[in-house]
């Protein structure tokens, strides 16, 4: 590993920071024009995190040292499981530090001090966002390391890059696994980001609010970077779907031409990503929470009959 | 023999087959009646595919009419003879959700496992690929059976009875290629028949316990509305 696949790696990582506000504000706009609004331009998220960067941080007296560190905890945990994902190119050095376990864990990090920076200061609202975000991520992580355990089974690896380097160098094939596996991320991404049948982004009313809930009392940079961080969140699933069931395009060497045709896949990839995802929230309606079990035990058992249907269909005796 | 190295169309039909097993399971665990029907109506027509694209891939060409046979009978005839008994006996909106659905759906993947470990020494000699869908097969004819046994409900009880005859018509197909035509019409009218045999049952059943819940059955009806 010289020098300059390292320089590449840290381009990479900085792109996913650079590309999360985009992929937010593509979907928002999507939506808009779903709805029949014109919606707020593109770019609008990058100009609501450069405003709140330079807005006063108000902290409330009650609030603890958890209170303040928790921002940039979150953010630097999920934006390092998301440097450890292929996004232009497979075989970086940064893929081969970390496997798909190793992201689940960040994430659980991430997870784990946004919810007791809900709890911390102590209003209702935070702790009601945080019971709520534990419970759906108990369920969503077991469907999820389902899924991913078709995937490594049939790759033979848990890293990332193999898995995806594994798709490119074998013929395509049509793997009934990969089918289960891809619905059962779907639902995990969708509960995982609180995107619509979960948990609505968008609200900020009170009985329904899970992250939203956790972040309430927050302001300025620390409101920015925790916004921020649900961003490269909702890219990093994003990318984890895109780049594994659908790695054409990504580059496999370091030449710029192909490093320039992986940036071009990815973003197409991701903006068809966004329109699909867009559809899916105008369509569906929130779900009650004590309907979200239902909806993860349905992606477990998609995980269950992807792993099922690899040994059964796949690998035969 | 691993799946890389089979026709991309063979690859297709281990797919559809997943994709039979799956709708299995939604019938097992779906709550409303009307979408119970719907997914009965696309296991049929994913049957249908199974056989048309066994047909492709060099089976007897009678398999074509057999899998024009499954789809208008078992995608469209039966699905909408129900649809029309569910109006009928006012079940539109029945939803009939399982007590305990997290346990019952173990139990089925229990039920696709034991499928395929039977399996397993039946088929281990001959290295075709369709023996994979004979386990498929059989975990659809064994959910099916749990379904029935599982679900309380009469109309429900009748779709698990003709998802089993589903799982029978695809180990069928996919073991042997097909029964002989002769069969396979006397099978498809036999369910016909008992479709509409099943439909008159409803009716009497709701005559004689106000309810399609043939749990209730276990009852004496005298003594049971005396107790209460």
């Amino acid at each position: 590993m010289t020098a300059s696949h390292w320089i590449l790696a840290a381009v990479q990582a900085l792109l996913y920071l650079a590309l999360a506000p985009l992929l937010a504000g593509w979907l928002r706009k999507v939506k808009a024009w779903l709805q029949n609004r014109r919606g707020a331009p593109v770019l609008q998220p990058y100009r609501d995190l450069f405003k709140l960067m330079h807005k006063e941080v108000r902290v409330a007296h009650t609030a603890s040292p958890v209170f303040t560190s928790a921002p940039y905890i979150v953010f630097v945990a999920t934006w390092l499981a998301a440097a450890t994902l292929p996004l232009l190119a497979v075989d970086l050095p940064t893929a081969a530090i970390a496997d798909i376990i190793v992201l689940a864990g960040l994430l659980g990090l991430a997870r784990f001090f946004l919810a007791l920076a809900g709890m911390d200061v102590g209003t209702p609202f935070g702790g009601m966002g945080a019971s709520r975000e534990m419970m759906i991520s108990t369920l969503a992580e077991p469907a999820m390391l389902m899924a991913v355990f078709t995937l490594t089974m049939t790759a033979h690896s848990t890293n990332l890059a193999s898995v995806i380097d594994f798709q490119l160098t074998s013929d395509f094939t049509l793997r009934p696994s990969y089918l289960f596996a891809l619905a059962a991320l779907v639902l995990v991404a969708l509960a995982e980001c609180g995107r619509i049948p979960v948990d609505n982004p968008t609200t900020h009313l009170e009985l329904t609010m899970v992250h939203e809930g956790m972040i309430l009392e927050y302001s300025g940079r620390h409101l920015a970077l925790m916004e921020w961080a649900a961003q490269v969140k909702l890219l990093l699933f994003g990318v984890l779907l895109v780049n594994i069931f659908f790695p054409w395009g990504i580059a496999q060497s370091f030449a710029p031409a192909a490093l320039a045709t992986g940036l071009g896949a990815i973003v197409l990839k991701l903006g068809v990503l966004g329109i699909f995802l867009a559809v899916g929230e105008t369509v569906l309606a929130k779900m009650r929470l004590f309907r979200a079990p239902a909806f993860l035990n349905l992606a477990l058992l998609l995980g269950l009959l992807g792993l099922l249907s690899y040994v059964i269909l796949e690998v035969g005796a | 023999m691993s799946l890389t190295e089979l026709p991309l169309l063979e690859q297709f039909m281990l797919v559809l087959s997943a994709l039979v097993l799956f709708t299995s399971f939604v019938l097992l665990a779906q709550a409303r009646l009307i979408s119970t029907i719907h997914a009965f109506a696309w296991q049929g027509a994913l049957v249908a595919a199974v056989t048309t694209v066994v047909a492709a891939t060099g089976g007897s060409g009678h398999l074509y009419f057999s899998a024009l046979l499954t789809l208008g009978l078992k995608a469209l005839l039966i699905p909408w003879m129900l649809h029309r008994l569910a109006r009928r006996l006012d079940l539109e909106r029945h939803v009939d959700a399982l007590d305990r659905p997290v346990p019952v759906i173990m139990a089925a993947v229990a039920l696709v496992i034991f499928a395929y470990w039977l399996v397993l020494p039946m088929v281990a000699e001959e290295m075709i690929f369709t023996r994979n869908i004979v386990a498929i097969s059989l975990s659809v004819v064994l959910v099916g059976l749990l379904m029935m046994v599982a679900r309380a409900q009469a109309v429900v009880q009748v779709l698990g009875f003709m998802s089993i005859e589903n799982g029978l018509f695809l180990a069928a197909v996919s073991a042997t290629g097909g029964m002989p035509l002769v069969v396979e019409l006397g099978v498809a009218f036999d369910v016909l028949v008992a479709m509409i045999l099943f439909g008159v049952f409803f009716f009497q059943i709701r005559e004689s316990i106000d309810s399609l819940d043939v749990d209730r059955l276990r009852r004496l009806t005298e003594t049971a509305e005396d107790d209460a």
